[in-house]
């Protein structure tokens, strides 16, 4: 589904990834692990096509289409999905005026219906009950004040109503307690379907006894370091990084 | 929000500035230029009555020895107040008996900026049709009011200013000019001399109007400065709404809109009146063209418990420099401001509110949003007092400002002068950058650019745009995504 080959990018001028290769076929939940600073965060930026993020070399397609040549919203009508680290408050937009919108205009980019407000609200309603998220807290603002388990969940929430075809989980574990963790998870695996794929960036293994790999690679000094089963992330927790070290 | 999304396609639709067409009609103008001759000849056009014609050439007089204002944190060349009409309206044989008597081409013009004139199709029950009376004014005259008969059965008095003076001077000797003197200031002055027409609403004891009012204003001619003048009384124990639009066309020349409004609340009474202004802003590169828009807005709280609340929404205007105002005078009375000041381009605008306290345990609020981008500049400018005898007052100001991109410029200047220890002002104060953060979350979530900022700052407006009428707040809504567009690179 996701063919990554030979990926350089900068970051005001300086090298960040130096020739990732990366395959994630549908159906699949790959694992990105390693040590601060090896280029996780980038990753997730120059999939998702943020400014800033200049790919100096190679390639990235999406069902064989190319995605580095689309905009950030393009991006996403195809069904790209970005579960921040850092989710973003937006003050005055109710966060259910914020999904319908992004909903919608998803919709239109691929030339379907609108979604009607009944259908949405029902929808809305299953959704946020499965997450535990209080209903209410959909009407306020989105993430304005909210804690960092209550961001968490609303992107597990909109990642839901926007259904995605090809998920990115950027740290979504750190910040929450235990229970808000397996709430995510639930969340997340409830996600996991034969035409899905996923990459789930972590620094630690815990998230991934929740969420359970079919690959985990280890991405250091911007390259897939090294690529194993779900064994390697209890390696990686057992030894450390050390031996990726640049 | 099906609003937000039709915002966007309407934005996609329209180009920058939609109202700058010219209507082309038959007008008749002063002589250029501005003498006691022109005022006598404004006056003589009304028909107006000699009380009238004397207060107009006194305000002329004392405009003589006024100099202009130089003090708002405003730039511009200096206004040659000889090379300008001062009176065009649309020629006519007799005035309008009914709306099939208007020019069509008129007719036509409201009928692209979308203003339900057609009270006919409103009566007539089509659907979805809203309920409002409409005052439209063409250049200098009031060219028709709708739902006359309707208000009249319940005695609120909607219609031209310049037929009130000649229909009910008894109400309008005693208001027209009690809040806003004529030697108010510079351009009040210059109003009260020429002024050419304007609404006048009176809503009696007890009467909840029932039905928003409305005016439309719309300056066509070339080279001619719009002075309307509008006056509101609600009498003890009633209330009413009012909402006033302008647009003009595009021109190279500024032209000068110099408008005053007064409100009189009295016992018990309240006033809702809510603008939204989208005059022709200028050319966004040069600067050139674009309306000066000068006016002076003061409602006077003048019984207990009355109640007055301005609502602005200003997109437009090459200058803006206004200060909708709240006299408190009665004993627990309350105002109120919402404001939203959209610049772009080469715009400037000063603008604010004046919450003068004098009764006791009144209340006030003001809440102002300013929205900068392109190469603007966006003061808010606001005076909070109390007198010594003016007991309890309490104010809660919140002035937020909007950056958008890196030559734009936003400041806020509040004045407090408390002169009794029992005030109890707040006040809170916010400058943010539209943050690059924000925009990539949205358009990760499917927004393009333009959607993600229009969604970004309906937020950033949400509050304001709740106290309009809700035609209205969608309309406005759609203003400022349109004065942005294009904002961000």
């Amino acid at each position: 589904m996701l063919e990554i080959t030979n990926l350089h990018a900068t970051v005001g001028g300086t090298e960040i990834l130096k020739g990732l290769t990366l395959s994630v076929p549908a159906g699949e939940v790959h694992a990105i692990m390693g040590p601060n600073g090896a280029g996780k965060s980038t990753l997730s930026y120059v999939l998702t096509g943020r400014e800033g993020y200049e790919v100096t070399e190679g390639t990235v397609t999406l069902d064989s289409e190319d995605l580095l040549a689309l905009e950030p919203n393009q991006r996403a009508a195809k069904g790209v999905f970005l579960s921040f680290q850092y989710p973003i408050e937006i003050p005055g937009v109710p966060g259910l005026t914020f999904i319908r919108t992004a909903l919608n205009a998803q919709h239109k980019a691929r030339g379907e219906d609108e979604v009607s407000a009944p259908a949405f609200l029902k929808r809305a309603r299953e959704v946020a009950a499965s997450l535990k998220i209080d209903f209410e807290m959909l009407k306020r603002s989105l993430n304005a004040g909210f804690s960092g388990g209550e961001k968490k969940r609303m992107e597990i929430f909109q990642m839901a109503m926007l259904e995605p075809r090809f998920l990115i989980l950027d740290e979504t574990d750190s910040g929450l307690d235990i229970d808000a963790l397996k709430i995510v998870s639930e969340g997340v695996n409830a996600m996991r379907s034969p035409e899905r794929a996923m990459l789930v960036i972590t620094h630690y293994q815990r998230l991934l006894d929740y969420i359970k790999p079919d690959r985990v690679h280890v991405l250091a000094d911007g390259r897939i370091a090294a690529s194993g089963g779900p064994e390697l992330a209890h390696q990686l927790e057992a030894e450390g990084y050390d031996k990726y070290a640049a | 929000m099906a609003a937000v999304t039709k915002t966007v396609e309407q934005v996609k639709a329209l180009e920058a500035y939609e109202h700058g067409f010219v209507t082309d009609i038959e007008q008749e103008f002063a002589p250029k230029g501005l003498n006691a001759d022109i005022v006598r000849f404004i006056s003589a056009k009304k028909g107006e009555p000699d009380w009238m014609l004397q207060w107009r050439l006194e305000a002329f007089e004392r405009w003589l020895a006024l100099d202009e204002p130089d003090w708002a944190n405003v730039d511009y060349p200096k206004i040659d107040f000889q090379d300008a009409y001062y009176y065009a309206a649309p020629k006519e044989k007799v005035g309008p008996k009914s709306l099939d008597e208007i020019d069509p081409d008129i007719l036509e013009t409201y009928k692209k900026l979308g203003i339900p004139l057609r009270e006919q199709e409103v009566l007539l029950g089509v659907e979805g049709a809203p309920r409002y009376a409409v005052d439209a004014v063409f250049d200098s005259v009031s060219v028709v009011t709708t739902f006359k008969k309707e208000l009249a059965a319940v005695g609120v008095i909607f219609c031209p200013m310049s037929e009130a003076i000649r229909e009910h001077p008894e109400l309008v000797r005693q208001y027209l000019g009690s809040v806003v003197p004529t030697s108010d200031n510079y351009y009040a002055c210059l109003n009260s001399a020429v002024f050419s027409d304007g609404s006048f609403v009176y809503v009696p004891p007890g009467v909840r109007c029932p039905m928003e009012l409305s005016t439309y204003f719309r300056i066509n001619a070339a080279q001619s400065g719009q002075f309307e003048r509008t006056l509101i009384i609600a009498d003890a124990g009633s209330y009413v709404s009012y909402l006033e639009g302008c647009t003009a066309p595009m021109r190279d020349e500024n032209q000068l809109h110099a408008a005053v409004v007064e409100l009189v609340a009295l016992e018990d009474a309240e006033i809702k009146y809510s603008t939204v202004q989208n005059w022709f802003p200028g050319d966004p590169v040069t600067g050139k063209g674009g309306i000066y828009n000068f006016v002076t807005k003061r409602a006077d709280c003048r019984g207990d418990r009355s109640k007055v609340s301005w609502t602005q929404v200003e997109t437009g205007s090459a200058i803006t420099w206004k200060y909708p105002s709240c006299i408190l005078r009665g004993d627990g009375s309350s105002g109120e401001f919402y404001s939203i000041a959209v610049t772009n381009g080469r715009q400037q605008a000063d603008t604010g509110t004046k919450m003068i306290h004098l009764g006791s345990d009144t209340k006030s609020r003001i809440i102002s949003k300013g929205i900068s981008a392109g190469a603007s500049s966006n003061t808010y400018r606001g005076l909070v007092s109390t007198n010594h005898k003016a007991a309890n007052a309490r104010n809660f100001t919140q002035c937020d400002s909007l950056l958008i991109g890196k030559t734009c410029a936003a400041h806020t200047v509040p004045y407090i002068e408390a002169r009794n220890a029992t005030a109890k002002f707040e006040h809170e104060a916010t400058t943010t950058r539209l943050s690059e953060d924000q925009l990539f979350y949205a358009m990760q979530r499917g927004l393009s650019k333009e959607d993600a900022v229009a969604l970004l700052v309906n937020g950033f407006v949400r509050e304001v745009l709740q106290e309009l009428p809700m035609e209205f707040a969608v309309e406005a809504q759609k203003l400022v995504a349109i004065s942005l567009e294009g904002s961000v690179g």
